[in-house]
């Protein structure tokens, strides 16, 4: 059995082409995580450029209206590009250009990992190039010219659904067809070993901060910490430094779009079986005989039919717990959180804040919750009015 | 002697890919039997998949053609079966790991040993996750065939070590589809196989036409070739028979002594 096994989740399930490319990334990332010189450019990186620490804020008045525990956000929505993404690839990047490589290649759903890939290529000086989902390039048509702004060529994939898996399948096929001078950046804790855990390393700097910040002000670790959950880096970031702290409850929050007994969902964790797709064995949306399942949700970052092996593995050992959250919940709480608290948060993690609506005044005013809000929603503004059946025009 | 060994047994083999179930399960029967007739050797039957991550976009089509007629991996074993009464052509499966893993890779391996097929090539499953699958189909004679890219280099001797029915040789970078021009070193790759182990070795991804037949039949014990044929099924559909038949015909007569 190969590396990056979390339970018998994960592994390294790609075509021989990238194997030997894929060790050479194993090789790089052991080198560089521990390379002084590495480190101290990405610290810089992220303290100067992407404005890290991000903030951890508590939110009164929706704490007071709701009654019940004391709630913080992680403002990840704060970050330089206005998402957790920014965390990943400002390492990625730094790594493929240590590696020698020229060009990187990056799949995007909502489209901001493919804004914060293109913006670490711009300062990195990278050749770039984004595969998003031809429907996706449509729901997010103001960050495709973000992208292409920022110098990076947008590709729409028109094969399969045309959404953030298809996107996958574009980059590990452009990438098979040229790996000498490109790195894949990958997006989320998914893929082939290393990726879920590089990304995983370089998102967990959101729980880092936030439990030295909880404990700053609270004196104490939280009751709950939450997220969303697509592929599942920014819950990963935000999980990984509390998973031996066993008092704290994990709960990542999936996109159940119309609903887990309906076919119009991405929630994985409630309705996927296992399976090995993209790279990894881990828990997957498809039918009988193993066909990937089109996924929908009103949320172009969640709209995936797999999840992070890491996140099966917390899974099964009960560490974690996932819940879905429907369209029309997501969006009461994307209009809830800026009534109440002047934030316009990304429908992605107005899903985990959808959970939060639910469980925080069942909890005691003495317990607290960390949400993470991964990202802003300025993106999602006219698709939430359309939603609501405004006609907007951008 | 297994039927896929008879392949290579007495002269270059011509190895042809279609995707089972484009445009019926019926037609891809009468297909097999049509390139037997032309000269194939060994055909392999491509499971459609929704996600298909090592294929070009004409093999893309079929899979969604095959999928969309209702095409199922337990239909796919009925036909094999019917087709095994009346032919010997050894049979191979092109398929994603993803099916045999949620069929059950014993349940797989021993339907494919009930029905005949003869061995699995799976595109996403390298030489370190091999074991997973192995085993197994070995204890039904299902053999696991190893694919070698222009990226493996020094990998090459250990996974070819014990190799069994054949090597496939991937000729090129990226997906697959016909190229007009290949450019890695096959001889190379062949002669490294070569230096460690019998098993024969075939290559593909690629090839299209009688000279690249003739080329890589001269240094490799096979050539596959996939898109140009599903290519033919895709323009002709249930007419296509004869013109796989003239196609291949014509490949095969390109093949190296």
């Amino acid at each position: 059995m190969s590396k990056g096994r979390y339970g018998k989740h994960g592994g390294q399930y790609i075509p021989e082409t990238l194997m030997n490319e894929i060790h050479a990334l194993e090789d790089a990332y052991e080198h560089y995580k521990n390379d002084p010189e590495f480190v101290a450019e990405l610290d810089k990186l992220n303290r100067e450029y992407a404005g890290r620490p991000s903030l951890l804020y508590y939110a009164e008045k929706m704490t007071k209206k709701l009654g019940g525990a004391k709630i913080y956000f992680k403002r990840e929505d704060l970050n330089h590009t206005g998402s957790h993404k920014i965390n990943n690839v400002l390492g990625q990047v730094l790594l493929a250009k240590k590696m020698g490589k020229t060009r990187v290649i990056a799949e995007t759903g909502a489209g901001q990992h493919g804004v914060a890939t293109a913006t670490a290529a711009a300062l990195l000086n990278m050749e770039c190039e984004i595969y998003m989902g031809k429907e996706d390039t449509i729901r997010q048509a103001l960050n495709v010219y973000r992208m292409e702004l920022l110098g990076a060529t947008v590709h729409p994939v028109e094969t399969g659904t045309a959404t953030l898996k298809d996107a996958v399948n574009a980059c590990m096929q452009e990438w098979t067809a040229r790996v000498d001078d490109t790195l894949y950046v990958l997006g989320s804790v998914m893929g082939p070993h290393p990726f879920p855990m590089i990304v995983r390393d370089f998102q967990s700097v959101i729980s880092k901060e936030a439990r030295a910040q909880i404990l700053e002000l609270e004196g104490r670790l939280p009751d709950v910490v939450m997220a969303c959950v697509g592929g599942g880096s920014n819950a990963m970031g935000s999980f990984y430094e509390f998973i031996n702290d066993k008092e704290v409850r994990l709960i990542g929050c999936e996109a159940a779009g119309h609903g887990v007994d309906t076919d119009k969902t991405a929630a994985t964790m409630a309705v996927g079986t296992e399976g090995v797709f993209h790279g990894m064995k881990s828990y997957f949306c498809q039918d009988e005989y193993g066909q990937i399942a089109p996924v929908y949700s009103i949320s172009a970052g969640l709209d995936y039919p797999g999840v992070g092996p890491e996140h099966a593995y917390l899974k099964d050992i009960g560490r974690a717990e996932y819940v879905p959250v429907t369209d029309e919940e997501a969006v009461q709480a994307f209009e809830y959180i800026a009534r109440e608290e002047g934030i316009i948060a990304a429908i992605e993690s107005s899903h985990a804040v959808a959970h939060l609506l639910k469980i925080a005044p069942e909890m005691d005013k003495d317990q607290i919750i960390i949400c993470t809000l991964s990202g802003r929603g300025d993106k999602d503004v006219a698709a939430i009015a359309r939603y609501r059946g405004i006609d907007l025009h951008e | 002697m297994s039927r896929i060994k008879n392949a290579f047994d007495k002269k270059k083999a011509f190895i042809g890919f279609l995707t089972a179930g484009d445009p019926t399960l019926d037609k891809t029967e009468e297909f097999v039997l049509e390139m037997e007739r032309a000269g194939a050797a060994l055909v392999e039957l491509g499971i459609p998949f929704s996600d298909p991550i090592a294929d070009g976009p004409v093999i893309q089509e079929a899979n969604v053609r095959s999928l969309s007629a209702g095409c199922t991996t337990d239909k796919i074993f009925d036909m094999v079966a019917s087709l095994r009464q009346k032919t010997e052509i050894p049979l191979v499966f092109l398929s994603y790991l993803n099916t045999l893993y949620k069929y059950g890779y014993d349940r797989f391996c021993k339907r494919c040993q009930e029905s005949g097929i003869d061995g699995v090539i799976i595109p996403d499953l390298p030489f370190e996750e091999r074991e997973e699958l192995a085993p197994i189909a070995s204890q039904y004679g299902i053999d696991v065939i190893t694919m070698v890219a222009p990226t493996s280099k020094e990998r090459i001797k250990n996974m070819v070590k014990d190799a069994s029915g054949f090597i496939y040789v991937v000729s090129s970078m990226g997906v697959t589809g016909a190229r007009s021009e290949i450019t890695t070193d096959v001889g190379e790759i062949i002669d490294t196989i070569r230096s460690a182990t019998d098993t024969p070795a075939a290559v593909g991804f690629g090839i299209n036409t009688k000279q690249q037949a003739a080329t890589y039949s001269a240094i490799a014990d096979g050539v596959i070739v996939g898109s140009a044929i599903v290519k033919i099924i895709a323009q002709y559909g249930e007419d296509a028979a004869p013109k796989l038949y003239e196609y291949i015909s014509e490949m095969v007569s390109g093949l190296a002594e």
